[in-house]
């Protein structure tokens, strides 16, 4: 155990005072300090994806970075996609298309396609196909995911 | 698979990141840049470093640089900078072709160039990049400045020339010649992966045959350097499919081979072969 | 396939329709439940033996670490499942490892914390001393004479035989034709769901009463199993299965780490979590499909498969997996072998055989992946020792009337075995494949296509596992349905899904049988203080046993309405009509909503006369026979012959699961069982080193297919009404992952056919592939 830190995790809006050990990562500080449990653990060494959350308008996997690096950023969840009552356009998609079964990867896919169609709204079909493979999924096989993802890129390119 | 408990120093300026190294480091105290290799050693507690120097917060380190010469590129220079080329020269071009490869694009929002140098894993794109580029590595500590020559800098797996105390603050990489061509290719198991086998080649026509024929190999040796072999038999001879799959054979068979669990001596040079041989062909496109 | 509006009825009835599932809002709003999310004031982590053989001596801590070894567990019991045939020697495996350690990473102490991180430091600490022993890996090394013996009361390692031989099946194998050989080798599998396996479990100090929530696919039977092994009272126990994250049935068999949860729980009179960590779950889960099988078949002289020899012997590692017993896999293979074959000559040796390695359990499919593979690898082979086409040699021997009785004595219902394949045939153009085929190969480039054709035993009940000697014996399940007062349903099953729609597809079968529409439905599982003891959710049962018992309940639910509004309407029951919300007089517009008819039920019971009893609850139980859904798998692949790359290029699917309730949730299980299927072939190995430790323990080293590795899957359906299904359905849960190795395999053999390799190993590394060509001398 080591000292602990107070730092304050800015997440979909709002400020979170927590204290946490430097070796805390990102992804059990969102979880367990700030109570957000939308962003899952599926492997913990930045392999699986189930953990993408966007920072400062990146999407990247919040079990490779630490808590404390993160004060001060702007940090966004699955949690802050919605509206209100409002779906974001990658999570109608998901329900639409059936991009979703048992749910657990789905918040890191739906921050990695939010994350990437916002930095490149005209990506072409190929590279998204590549970007798609950061994630894994075990129940889907990917047929829906894609086809939701490549949905909501159109509406977000529309809008 | 949490890491072992650490202090965490964050430096804003590069003496104080310097000076914190020097005390440090041999203290077991490591570099933390982008952390996208790092940490997950540190989640398997296969490294347990009690102090990390977090340098993502140091001025000055985040500059891409040309000077018509050199491409140089700072600490925490990111892979995804390269997404798009940075610089009007085929340097460019390769950077943006080979970013590509790296990983995964989250990965990319965050591991640096130099850290993937500094970390050394043999299988790295950029380590194969600077090994066939002949880049030059600007190491600093509180002692100054030193340059180190790619062909000096990667000593083995996961072992380079830094000192404990030193931080790799600047690649260079020296500019193509206009009409340079180049050509790269790795082979994994799935997208993503770490390169089993990659190659880099690059190269001039001068009147229609190859000249400076640059050929290197990443992910096949302990670390990446260029083949003379390949080199030699590409050097004043046409493109052509003949040449390439020659000078494949001649990387394949040069090369000291990693095995492991699942890949033998003699798969791993079929691995080259074919990489030297795809590289060289898509050069020609 | 996209949902439409799930909320508004439109008198078109709900089954058949791809509606958007119930369970999505909350998971897609990060709302899901999963079990990691819950606080504890304990946490627990496990220090597993770093060898895989050997006798445990001292085990010592710093001062001030909480830990627990097996012998602060006094009374504890272990865990012996049972199988009362085949000459099962029952084994037993101590909750936490007492004298000796039989696998690397099983549990010896746990360590208790204050927060995960810190018991990780300190299981870190925990010293132990070991004595060790050499281990045995391999399944037939540990059937060598002079091999480890992993327990006594197994000795060659063998656990478990299974023996069948048809009456005059030497006669008929002497009058065979051509007999054609294959020796199969299928890796080790680890399931791999994206959620780890976990438990959070909470002991009320007042009552002593513990709730353990925790990843599973049977809450029933873990509170059965853990309170007996514990000598609790049942009533005391309380599990749940909150959302779950994928179990593929992994998440299936008892874990050894939930009784200690509980254990503690009731120690500590307080909440202690467990989340086991990816390392752990790729060394420490349950494994599966290590196998090999050897079969022989004997054709006559015009390709008809007259007798089939199967010997299958199946690694299942240390211990036994509870509730099947480890017999499930070499068992399955036994009875399965035949596949969708007409061949009533039989003879089959079925060993599962002990070693120092993790233990196995079932996997979406468990003997059918590797039986299929080897079966149509056989089929293929045949076809090219007779000069025939793959397809032809299956249209020979594809079973095509209904009932069939197979050698064994597994009755098949009807199905369409040569409709799926002959659909499969034209959606891929095969004339057109094979001239591209023959193009590309002049260019240097290796196309080939497989086919795999197959069938799935999906839903069956008591009967079926009856026959398989289990010492429990799942099958039927219960569900209770009520309607409120408002008009409000609520269907509580004993099954547990955990991805498969069922809160969905149940409430479309409802809404069909009462007349009200999804969105007043709402399906609750997986707490067993809150739903009708059940067997939970695993091999492809659900909709068809939870399906078939909610319809029961429906039936009984719908008679009462209409009992309701014919004394409401003053009409005859006959000419009542339930749809869309609301109960009508056919051929007017006299209608009354049924929330009314369900209100009038509560409140104005007198006006029955006592015909009926008040309220609207009534229970369904269904135990069927099992029905079999088939299907045919076409896969094309391109093999890069210098580095041994498979890339699979298309994919086609004609499949028949009988009537499909939901058709989108059907295509999302048969996409996901295709894309395990084809890392299965292409990727996926748990490996071993001589020592027993693995090497693949992570997710670089282990590798499920990412999307780039899935092609487009392109399905077609034909929907056979299951005649031993009520519903009509058939599952289907299974079939992408029964298939596609067998599919890929082929591919890659049809495309190295030049070569005149053969590739009878999965995964089809590219390694593997590469040593095959250079054995051939033909590494060029």
């Amino acid at each position: 155990m080591t000292e602990k830190t107070a730092i304050t995790l800015t997440i979909n809006g709002r400020d979170h005072a927590i204290e946490v050990e430097p070796r805390r990562t990102l992804a059990d500080a969102i979880r367990e300090d700030c109570g957000q449990t939308g962003t899952h653990l599926g492997c913990e060494h930045g392999v699986c994806g189930a953990c993408t959350v966007i920072v400062d308008g990146e999407p990247v996997r919040s079990c490779l970075m630490f808590a404390v690096q993160a004060e001060g950023k702007k940090i966004r969840t699955v949690e802050g996609l919605a509206q209100g009552d409002k779906l974001h356009p990658m999570q109608q998609a998901f329900m639409n298309y059936h991009g979703l079964q048992c749910g657990f990867c789905t918040p890191g896919f739906l921050m990695l396609g939010v994350g990437v169609l916002e930095r490149e709204p005209d990506i072409c079909d190929e590279e998204l196909l590549d970007v798609l493979s950061s994630n894994l999924c075990r129940c889907t096989g990917y047929q829906n995911i894609i086809k939701a993802v490549r949905a909501a890129a159109k509406e977000m390119r529309g809008l | 698979m949490k890491p072992a408990p650490f202090i965490r120093h964050a430096p804003k300026t590069l003496d104080e990141a310097l000076r914190l190294l020097a005390i440090y480091a041999p203290q077991d105290g490591r570099v933390l840049a982008g952390g996208q290799s790092l940490v997950p050693i540190m989640a398997f507690r296969l490294a347990k470093p009690a102090h990390l120097v977090d340098i993502n917060d140091v001025a000055g380190l985040n500059e891409v640089m040309t000077d018509g010469k050199v491409l140089s590129i700072g600490a925490c220079v990111r892979h995804a900078a390269f997404h798009k080329p940075v610089v009007d020269n085929p340097l460019g071009k390769l950077l943006s072709e080979v970013a590509r490869h790296i990983a995964h694009y989250p990965i990319r929002m965050r591991g640096t160039f130099c850290g993937s140098l500094a970390h050394a894993d043999p299988a790295s794109e950029w380590c194969l990049v600077a090994a066939t580029l002949e880049a030059t590595m600007v190491a600093r500590n509180t002692h100054g400045e030193r340059l180190i020559a790619a062909a000096d800098f990667f000593e083995g797996i996961m072992a380079t020339a830094l000192k404990e105390d030193e931080l790799l603050v600047e690649a260079r990489l020296p500019l193509l010649a206009r009409d340079a061509k180049f050509g790269f290719n790795e082979f994994n198991r799935r997208a993503g992966d770490f390169a089993m086998a990659a190659a880099l080649a690059t190269y001039r026509l001068q009147g229609g045959k190859i000249v400076e024929a640059r050929v290197g190999i990443g992910g096949a040796e302990a670390r990446p350097r260029r083949i003379a072999e390949a080199e030699a038999v590409l050097d004043s001879q046409a493109p052509g499919d003949k040449v390439f799959r020659a000078a494949a054979e001649a990387a394949a068979s040069s090369i000291d081979p990693l095995e492991d669990y699942q890949t033998t001596a003699e798969y791993r040079r079929d691995l080259v072969r074919a990489v030297v041989r795809r590289a060289l062909e898509q050069s020609g496109k | 396939m996209s949902g439409r509006d799930h909320t508004k009825g439109s008198g078109t009835t709900w089954v058949g329709r791809p509606i958007r599932r119930l369970e999505d809002p909350a998971l897609v709003s990060g709302r899901g439940r999963f079990t990691a999310d819950l606080p504890a004031t304990h946490h627990l982590r496990f220090v597993r033996s770093p060898v895989a053989a050997g006798k445990i001596g001292r085990i010592a801590a710093p001062d001030g670490t909480r830990f627990i070894t097996a012998a602060d567990l006094e009374g504890v019991k272990s865990i012996v499942p049972m199988l009362h045939k085949f000459n099962y020697r029952p084994v037993g495996q101590p909750v936490l490892a007492s004298d000796a350690v039989r696998f690397v990473g099983e549990p010896i102490a746990a360590v208790v914390a204050a927060s995960a991180a810190a018991a990780e430091d300190m299981a870190e600490r925990v010293d132990l001393e070991i004595e060790e022993a050499t281990p045995v890996i391999d399944a037939r090394a540990a059937l060598a004479v002079g091999a480890p013996q992993i327990h006594p009361e197994a000795p060659g390692n063998v656990i478990l035989e299974g023996k069948f031989k048809s009456p005059n099946f030497d006669t008929a194998w002497k009058g065979a034709s051509k007999v054609v050989k294959l020796e199969a080798r299928s890796r080790r599998q680890n399931a791999t769901p994206m959620e780890a396996r976990g438990g959070h479990a909470a002991c009320d100090a007042a009552t002593g009463r513990v709730t353990l929530i925790c990843a599973t696919q049977m809450p029933h039977l873990m509170r059965t199993a853990i309170a007996d092994v514990l000598g609790m009272p049942e009533a005391d126990l309380r599990v749940i299965a909150p959302d779950v994250g994928g179990g593929f049935g992994q998440k299936m068999s008892l874990a050894s780490e939930y009784i200690v949860l509980v254990w503690l729980a009731r120690k500590l009179k307080s909440s202690v979590a467990w989340s086991e960590d990816r390392r752990e779950n790729l060394i420490a889960s349950f494994h599966s499909r290590d196998q090999y099988v050897t079969l022989e078949g004997a054709f006559d002289k015009t390709a008809r498969l007259i007798a089939l020899k199967a010997d299958v012997v199946a690694n299942v590692g240390a211990y036994s997996c509870f509730p099947t017993t480890c017999g499930i896999e070499p068992l399955m293979a036994m009875a399965e072998m035949p596949g969708p074959y007409d061949v009533q000559h039989y003879e089959c040796q079925a060993r599962g055989v002990l070693t120092n390695t993790c233990t196995m359990a079932p996997y979406r499919g468990v003997s059918r992946p590797v039986i299929t593979f080897a079966l149509e690898r056989l089929m293929d082979k045949a076809a090219a020792a007779f000069a025939i086409d793959p397809v032809d040699i299956r249209r020979r021997n594809l079973i095509d009337k209904f009932p069939y009785t197979s050698a064994i004595g597994l009755e098949y219902d009807v199905g369409s075995y040569r409709e799926t394949l002959e659909m499969a045939v034209k959606a891929i153009d095969l004339p057109a494949f094979r001239a591209r085929q023959q193009q590309e190969r002049s260019k240097g480039r290796h196309l080939g296509i497989g086919f795999a054709t197959f069938s799935e035993r999906t839903g069956y009940g008591s009967p079926a596992f009856a026959a398989r000697g289990m010492d429990i014996t799942p099958g039927w399940e219960t569900v209770i349905l009520t309607v409120d007062p408002s008009g409000f349903v609520e269907a509580r099953i004993g099954a547990s899904p955990h991805g498969q729609g069922l809160r969905t597809t149940l409430a479309q079968i409802i809404a069909d049988e009462i007349g009200v529409t999804p969105d007043v439905i709402k399906v609750v599982h997986g707490d067993t203080d809150h739903t009708p003891y059940g067997w939970g959710t695993f091999a492809s049962r659900s909709l068809v046993i939870s399906g078939g018992a909610t319809l029961i309940a429906a039936r009984k639910v719908r008679a009462k309405l209409i009992k309701i509004a014919s004394t409401m309407l003053e009409a005859a029951e006959g000419d009542i009509i339930l749809a869309d919300g609301v109960a009508k007089i056919a051929g007017t517009d006299r209608v009354i909503p049924i929330a009314r008819l369900a209100r009038e039920a509560y409140t104005q019971t007198h006006r029955f006369k006592g015909e009926i009893e008040p309220g609207l609850i009534e229970t369904g139980t269904y135990d069927p026979p099992g029905t079999f859904s088939n299907a045919c798998h076409v896969a094309i692949v391109e093999v890069d012959a210098d580095t041994g790359r498979v890339v699979v290029e298309r994919y086609v699917v004609a499949e028949d699961a009988g009537r499909l309730i939901n058709p989108m949730i059907a295509e999302g299980q048969v996409h996901g069982g295709i894309a395990q299927g084809i890392g299965n072939a292409l990727l996926e190995e748990i490996i071993y080193d001589e020592n027993g430790s693995i090497l693949t323990a992570n997710l670089a080293d282990y590798m499920p297919p990412t999307a780039r590795e899935i092609p487009p899957i392109e399905l077609h359906h034909i929907e056979t009404p299951s005649v031993n299904s009520i519903t009509k359905a058939k599952g289907l849960g299974e079939g992408g992952t029964i298939g596609a190795p067998a599919a890929v395999l082929n591919a890659i053999n049809d495309a190295l056919a030049p070569f005149g390799a053969q590739i009878d190993e999965m995964p089809a590394t590219p390694q593997r592939i590469r040593a095959a060509l250079r054995a051939l001398g033909k590494a060029a």
